[in-house]
């Protein structure tokens, strides 16, 4: 029900939205929990267990109860609190955990079965059979009790990331946060003020004080509007900072167009990282609710709500409130409802001492025990001395007192004392480097302590950053004392709800002390009160007291449970903002890309490169056809392929060569300028790092290449050894795998191929095998290596990237008429299979020198990075797997990689496994699969037949062991 | 035969315009690594300042000014970008072609700084990063270079192959901060 001429929402502009598919009218400025209140909507929610009916609660970003889903189809937005969602044309809402509908919700048979289903219910009935807990136990509970639920559709909404530095955040703009976001901004430091709200006055919005000789509300727009025209101060409404992090950093939640119609292309959310030299928390506080039975009806709300209601929204959330209190701030409301022309039936004080008010009816030292009505409520009934009252009312504003808001504070595991006086937890100094608090989140509940306190922490931050903040003026405002007398659970026999959220009542937590869990964190768990999306807000002291007296400890004692990031639930995609598709990786491209992709071939991701597969031809239907006809056309013409994503590294200084000495096993020292040396690196531990060939440019340059994969890792090794194993070497690297477009040209016909293209002659004196130098390619310096990963007669041409598309389809151009063409990564990996050649399939990071049969490379002349690692006993020798090629001989001709080696006539088990393959292919050279396996000793086993059982695809072949050199192993093809 | 034909890194990708920001390729010219040999960063230094008017800079810095600069590009690295890098800076220095190696990007306009901070962990704000500071750090997923070259402008430098990804970033994070107008 709207009250005439109040609140701050504006009349003059009516907003219709949906709730379940009914219109509901609100006004610009309305959430749509103010909306449904205005129009008397009070079921809004079921209850996570036992579908108990549930109305709005509170006002702000703590709502246990009014969750709402938001939208449909694949942008549907779960578990959205009612209290924080803005009302605008066509929001679409509806009620979630309820079947089928809010008003008729059938699994509500829980709430009639609720003896059966208390704290433990589960972990002690659903245990036999064992099975049925998976498959239909859990997924039946699941469907019963719950929240919103996602889509499960790919989400098309966009999120966002950001960054933001500051030398002061202020973290809430209630009076505290106001005033230490003005006192630091008139002195001239960088602030940025954060606030969760659409409009930034925290409780100065909801209540109906003066602040400075103004209305409160009016004084934070006044303070907004100052705030606002400083060119040093960030304003971030809608922004909830979620987590306190190491060395100044915070995390912060912005809903950027939750509250739009049309987003305009702005994100929905935006997940901040803020850095701030000081920080002052300015959190408030929050109301706790008093357990009592049926205290979850729909028309229970805080007090604190109620007056925000009242004072904001001009709504009354009821035609007769009854408010029940143990401290004075109930009066509060009673005052403000009477002020805004509300009926007050009763205000119940659970203080004998309650202060006198003549302006409504008021029982002290009373209890509510009892409310009635079950959608909705209809009366409540109080408990004094002589005995049982009902009342009729249809909203009761309860307080229970207050919980400053120290979540924040405890984020880097600092924890919050407890004072007797305000019986609540409260920050200590300190806790967070560079934080202070102020106002109502340490304790201080009047308005103009929290004005002086953010006053005084600005002033304290200021100081910190070497600034001068002058003298303040803190305005006047109301300072009344914060009388409270503790009172969490009224007796009783019936439930009485603690968490809202999660259904956890008086009676479990009693429970669970009974049965032993006492400490709170073990409570807690047992329980799950505290684990809903609200993260235990409203619940948490009032469990903990309940706890305290059921395990005769003080709450000091007994302590609370852990705080933790986020203070509100942060959305994955918010996140994980800006890795939705495309952005999931960087994607690297090479320059022969468009001519891959216009070629047809299937692009694969070879880390975040993309690589040819193969290139159809005319007639191809399978990609075993094309890779066949790749593999023939090197072996009988040329080929041509990019292998521009092999890492490249220039390596310079006066000891380059000595440098290379130590991180390669074989020696480097004596190659000669113009020549070209594979080589092998060994990590620390003695293992294969990655191989590749290096080729000395001049005396002390050379050019390394490393494999695909390792081009990163290989440079980063090198900066580790350079740095700190060898210091004193003059030596300076860097990549340049970028530089260079590179191609590999092989085939008998490779060099007629290069001489149409490259400007000197190429022959077997210029470029004799394992040779390299300058070129020009039409007047372009580039590079020639003549070096084969295939095993014939060929080269790597390298010119500088810009050139690289164009000399890529001029070759293949070329070679087409020669009978070759472009080759894949399909046929790349079959010709070095064939030549016997390792990958990084054979050097995957369990594989020695000793093991891949390169033991020998391993120089005795000199030191080198893992060589007396490789030395050590186990890591050479009869009972290493050591690399075989094998051939199959029996009647299945398929081999496949990451099957396992067994002797012929053994059990294929564990037990009897001697190796396993590690790249196979078919090789139309010879007719034939053939594949790679690391077999115990397996080069003494070359002649030996052994079956390669594959457990997984049911694959088992008869084998060959023989030499991994399958194909021309004289060598008399590379030399042409 | 027909000549070699010459690809820029962002060819057929820019320019793109969002609000008041534009992301546009950069034909920066020829571009140098620059690593001293030991004991030589004095002489580079000198030899540098001789040879093409800017001195060696320190970490976070760039040297010289547009058309010639000097940036700095990691630990004992510096990148040359303009002109035509002295060979005979080679006897003091690791002297490495990188011409082709990075997509130069300039992003220039009122609001360059709010879409790099949806980009990167830095703090690029004019009082903490004026002209001719530099940085190497990570943009999105992409490792850069990002030097402020105007009073809303920066020149971002990423691998060559990464130059879709570079622009999607940018794009994006363009798009997003126009649709909210200032800020």
């Amino acid at each position: 029900m709207r009250i005439a001429d109040k609140g701050l929402v504006d009349r003059t502009q009516r907003v219709t939205f949906t709730f379940d598919g009914q219109p509901v009218h609100g006004y610009a400025g309305d959430t749509v929990a103010s909306a449904l209140l205005a129009s008397d909507v009070k079921l809004v929610a079921r209850s996570f267990k036992y579908h108990r009916p549930r109305g709005v609660m509170g006002a702000g970003s703590e709502e246990a109860n009014a969750l709402i889903t938001v939208g449909s189809g694949a942008q549907q937005d779960p578990n959205i609190r009612a209290t924080q969602q803005e009302i605008f044309a066509g929001l679409e809402t509806r009620s979630q955990n309820r079947w089928p509908t809010l008003d008729v919700d059938l699994l509500a048979a829980n709430d009639f079965a609720a003896p059966f289903l208390g704290a433990g219910f589960y972990y002690k009935t659903f245990m036999w059979p064992k099975a049925f807990w998976e498959k239909i136990y859990e997924p039946v509970i699941r469907r019963a009790a719950g929240l919103g639920a996602l889509s499960r559709q790919h989400n098309p909404d966009s999120y966002e990331k950001a960054f933001a530095f500051c030398d002061l955040l202020v973290i809430g703009a209630g009076p505290s946060g106001l005033m230490a976001a003005l006192t630091a901004a008139r002195a001239g430091a960088e602030v940025i003020l954060a606030d969760e709200d659409s409009i930034m006055g925290g409780r100065l919005n909801g209540d109906a004080g003066d602040v400075g000789g103004m209305g409160g509300a009016d004084w934070a727009a006044k303070a907004v509007d100052e705030l606002e025209a400083m060119p040093n101060v960030r304003l971030m409404t809608r922004t909830t900072v979620t987590g306190a992090y190491d060395q100044g950093t915070f995390g912060a939640i912005e809903r950027v167009s939750h509250h739009l119609a049309n987003a305009g292309g702005r994100p929905k959310e935006c997940f901040w990282r803020i850095v701030a030299k000081r920080s002052v928390l300015c959190a408030g506080a929050i109301e706790r609710p008093i357990a009592f039975e049926n205290n979850d009806r729909p028309g229970i709300m805080m007090a604190s709500a109620v007056r925000t209601y009242v004072n904001r929204y001009g709504v009354a959330p009821g035609k007769a409130v009854t408010v029940f209190t143990n401290n004075d701030s109930g009066h509060q409301t009673a005052r403000e409802l009477i002020a805004a022309g509300v009926h007050v039936a009763m205000v119940i004080d659970s203080r004998r001492d309650a202060p006198d008010s003549g302006d409504y009816p008021m029982v002290k030292g009373a209890e509510v025990c009892n409310a009635g009505g079950r959608k909705a409520l209809e009366s409540v009934t109080y408990r004094t001395m002589i005995g049982e009252e009902k009342v009729a009312t249809d909203c009761l504003a309860v307080s229970g007192g207050w919980n400053p808001s120290v979540h924040l504070t405890c984020h880097m595991n600092g924890r919050p004392v407890w004072r007797e006086d305000i019986q609540s937890f409260v920050p200590t100094d300190g806790m967070i480097p560079g934080m202070t608090t102020a106002g109502a989140c340490q304790g201080s509940f009047s308005t103009h302590a929290a004005l002086r306190e953010g006053a005084a922490a600005a002033g304290a931050a200021l100081e910190a950053l070497g600034m001068d903040a002058g003298a303040i003026e803190v305005p006047a405002a109301e300072d009344a004392p914060y009388n409270v007398t503790p009172l969490w659970a009224v007796g009783g026999k019936g439930r009485a709800w603690l968490d809202f959220q999660n259904d956890v009542t008086v009676k479990d937590v009693k429970q669970a002390a009974k049965e032993n869990f006492r400490s709170v964190e073990h409570m807690k768990r047992y329980t799950t009160q505290g684990m809903s999306p609200d993260q235990g807000k409203n619940s948490n002291v009032g469990a903990l007291a309940v706890l305290a007296d059921a395990t005769g400890r003080g709450i000091p004692e007994t302590g609370t449970t852990t705080f933790r990031p986020p203070f509100v639930p942060v959305s994955i995609a918010a996140l994980g903002a800006g890795a939705q598709g495309d952005g999931f990786a960087p994607q690297r491209f090479t320059t022969s890309h468009k001519a891959s992709v216009d070629a047809g071939a299937p692009m694969i991701e070879a880390g975040l490169w993309y690589r040819p597969s193969y290139y159809p031809a005319a007639g191809e239907t399978t990609w075993r056809q094309s890779c066949d006809r790749e593999v023939t056309m090197v072996r009988e013409a040329v080929g041509v392929c990019d292998v521009s994503t092999l890492g490249k590294i220039d390596i310079q200084g006066a000891d380059a060569a000595e440098f290379l000495d130590f991180v390669y096993c074989n020696m480097f020292s004596t190659l000669k300028v113009g020549r070209v040396r594979y080589g092998l690196m060994l990590r620390e531990d003695g293992t294969v790092m990655d191989d590749g060939t290096t080729a000395r440019w001049g005396e002390s340059h050379f050019v390394m290449t490393t494999t695909t994969a390792a081009a990163g890792p290989v440079m980063r090794h090198l900066e580790y050894v350079h740095q700190c194993l060898r210091p004193e070497l003059d030596v300076a690297m860097i990549s340049t795998t970028e530089q260079w477009a590179q191609f590999a040209v092989a085939g008998p016909k490779s060099r007629e191929l290069l001489n149409t293209l490259v400007d000197e002659d190429i022959d077997n004196d210029s470029f004799p095998f394992m040779g390299c130098g300058e070129i020009t390619v039409q007047g372009i310096k580039g590079r020639l290596f003549r070096i084969s990963f295939s095993g014939e007669h060929a080269y790597e041409i390298a010119v500088p990237a810009r050139y690289g598309e164009s000399l890529y389809r001029m070759m293949v151009a070329k070679a087409a008429t020669m009978g070759g063409g472009a080759y894949g990564m399909e046929a790349l990996n079959v010709l070095r299979i064939e030549k016997g050649f390792i990958t990084h399939a054979e050097i995957h990071g369990r594989t020695t020198a000793f093991d891949v049969g390169m033991g020998r490379m391993v120089s005795a002349k000199k030191d080198c990075v893992g060589k007396t690692m490789s030395e050590r006993p186990g890591l050479h020798g009869d009972e290493r797997e050591q690399l075989v090629g094998l051939k199959p001989v029996g009647p299945v001709k398929q081999l496949t990689a990451g099957a396992h080696l067994f002797d012929v006539g053994a059990e294929p088990t564990r037990e009897n496994e001697l190796g396993y393959t590690t790249s196979v292919g078919f090789s139309p050279t010879m007719q034939s699969f053939l594949g790679f396996g690391f077999l115990r000793n397996g080069r003494a086993r070359h002649g030996d037949e052994v079956m390669m059982v594959d457990h997984l695809r049911g694959v088992t072949t008869r084998c060959e062991v023989c030499d991994p050199v399958f194909f021309d192993p004289e060598g008399g093809r590379v030399r042409g | 035969m027909a000549d070699l034909i010459a690809e820029t890194p962002c060819a057929g990708l820019l320019p793109v315009k969002a609000g008041g920001v534009t992301l546009s390729e950069v034909d920066a010219g020829a571009m140098t690594s620059l690593a001293p040999f030991k004991g030589q960063e004095k002489a580079l230094s000198g030899a540098l300042k001789a040879a093409h008017g800017m001195t060696f800079p320190a970490a976070n810095r760039a040297t010289g000014k547009g058309g010639a600069r000097a940036i700095w590009f990691g630990q004992g690295q510096a990148m040359l970008i303009g002109p035509e890098c002295d060979a005979a800076l080679g006897s003091l220095a690791a002297i490495t072609d990188q011409s082709d190696a990075w997509a130069v990007v300039r992003l220039d306009g009122a609001g360059a700084e709010d879409v790099l901070a949806r980009l990167a962990p830095v703090d690029l704000r004019v009082a903490a990063f004026k002209r001719g500071h530099t940085a190497r750090t990570m943009m999105q997923h992409l490792m850069v270079s990002i030097t402020r070259v105007g009073d809303n402008a920066f020149q971002i430098m990423a691998f060559r192959s990464m130059a879709v990804t570079l622009v999607h970033e940018l794009e994006t994070a363009m798009k997003g901060v126009a649709a909210r107008g200032a800020g």
